[in-house]
C-alpha cells in the first residue's frame, strides 16, 4: 500500500472509531437535533434522517383533549429508530425542570434528559443558580443530565461537578442564528472539561456548525438552523456534512496562521 | 365526581380507574404521562389507582421540541 493509501485509510478509521460517548452511550453521529418547528411531523422526521442523527430532543407538553386534533409525535419518530432525549423547556424554576424531568423519565425510554431552566424570557438565557440545583437534585435521582448552559467556565465546572453527563454551552441564544458568538470561551471549557462538551442553540447555517466543531468540541445540537430553514431537510443533509468537515478538520490539525506570506510553490529553480 | 384535567373541569363517574379516564379520554397508555395531584402515576398503577372527587391530572405527551 502506498504512503497515500495507508494515510486515506487512516482517516476513514479515524472517523468510524470517533464516536462520541455521553456517559453509557455512544453515538456515531456528533449531530444531535431538535424535533420543534417544524411544519409538520413528515418534516421532522425527513430532516431528523437527513441529519444524520441519532439522538433527538423531545418537549413534554400537556396531550390535547380534544381527540380531533391528536397526531402523536410518536406515531412518526420511532424511538426505536432514534433515541429521544426529553428536554425541561419553558421551565423557569428548579421546580419546574425537576418536574418535568420525571415526567420525561416515566414515559419509559431513558434517564436521559436535557435540563434548561430559563432565567429570562426575551434572551432565554439559562439560570445557572436554579440550573445547578436541578442538576444536583436530578443527578441524585439517577438521571442522566445533559444542562444547557451559558458559556461560563465555572458555570460548566460546577455542573461537571454536580455530575452532569455533559455540558451543554449555548454558541448563542436560542433560535438566534447568530452562530458561534464566542469561540475562545468554548476552546477555554473544551480544555478544562472532563465530560463531553456539546454546544446547544444559535447555530444557523453549516459553516457555524463546521466553525464550532472546528473548536474541538464533542457534538453540537441544534434546531431552528434546520426547522427555520427554507428548504430543512437539504439543509440537514448540509449540517451533517459540516459537522463531519469540522470534526476532520479538527482532527486532521489545522496548519499555522501567520501574518506575513510563505509561498506554496519553491523559490529555486527559477529562470534567469 | 367533578374532576381537572389539564386545567379543564369535566366529571367523571365514581369508582373509574385512572385506565378508565384514559379510556374515556381516547388516549392510548403507552403514549402518555400522567400526573395525579402533582404526582406521578405510574403505568403500572394506573389500573389499581382509583380517581377521586376533586383529583385534578395533568396528562402529558413527548412532542417536538428542540
Amino acid at each position: 500500500m502506498s504512503v497515500e493509501s495507508r494515510e486515506i485509510h487512516a482517516v476513514e478509521n479515524l472517523e468510524s472509531g470517533d464516536r462520541l460517548v455521553i456517559a453509557d452511550r455512544e453515538f456515531s453521529s456528533r449531530l444531535i437535533v431538535g424535533t420543534g418547528k417544524y411544519s409538520s411531523h413528515e418534516q421532522t422526521v425527513a430532516a431528523v434522517r437527513a441529519s444524520g442523527a441519532e439522538m433527538v430532543t423531545v418537549a413534554v407538553r400537556r396531550v390535547d383533549l380534544d381527540a380531533s386534533k391528536r397526531d402523536s409525535l410518536l406515531h412518526h419518530l420511532d424511538p426505536s429508530e432514534f433515541f429521544l432525549l426529553p428536554n425541561t423547556a419553558g421551565c423557569f424554576t428548579a421546580d419546574e425542570a425537576i418536574r418535568y424531568a420525571r415526567l420525561g423519565r416515566e414515559a419509559g425510554l431513558s434517564s436521559w434528559v436535557k435540563l434548561e431552566v430559563i432565567g429570562d424570557q426575551e434572551t432565554l438565557l439559562p439560570d445557572t443558580e436554579a440550573l445547578l440545583e436541578a442538576t444536583r437534585v436530578l443527578v441524585g435521582e439517577g438521571f442522566t443530565v445533559l444542562p444547557y448552559t451559558n458559556d461560563d467556565l465555572i458555570t460548566a465546572l460546577r455542573l461537571e461537578e454536580a455530575g452532569a453527563a455533559a455540558v451543554m454551552p449555548l454558541a448563542s441564544p436560542i433560535g438566534s442564528g447568530l452562530g458561534l458568538l464566542n469561540p475562545v470561551n468554548i476552546r477555554i471549557l473544551k480544555a478544562r472539561l472532563s465530560v463531553p462538551l456539546i454546544v446547544d442553540a444559535g447555530v444557523g447555517t453549516a459553516s457555524d456548525a463546521c466553525l464550532t466543531m472546528e473548536q474541538g468540541v464533542d457534538g453540537i445540537l441544534m434546531n431552528t438552523a434546520l426547522a427555520a430553514a427554507e428548504r430543512p431537510v437539504l439543509m440537514a443533509g448540509a449540517m451533517r456534512e459540516a459537522v463531519r468537515a469540522g470534526r476532520a478538520a479538527w482532527l486532521a490539525g489545522r496548519m499555522p496562521i501567520r501574518e506575513w506570506a510563505v509561498p506554496s510553490s519553491p523559490s529555486t529553480g527559477m529562470l534567469d | 365526581m367533578n374532576i381537572e384535567v389539564n386545567g379543564t373541569g369535566r366529571t367523571f363517574p365514581a369508582g373509574g380507574s385512572v385506565r378508565d379516564l384514559l379510556d374515556e379520554l381516547g388516549l392510548d397508555p403507552r403514549m402518555v404521562v400522567v400526573e395525579r395531584n402533582r404526582e406521578i402515576v405510574r403505568r403500572e398503577e394506573l389500573d389499581d389507582v382509583q380517581v377521586a372527587d376533586g383529583d385534578r391530572f395533568e396528562i402529558v405527551q413527548f412532542v417536538g421540541g428542540g
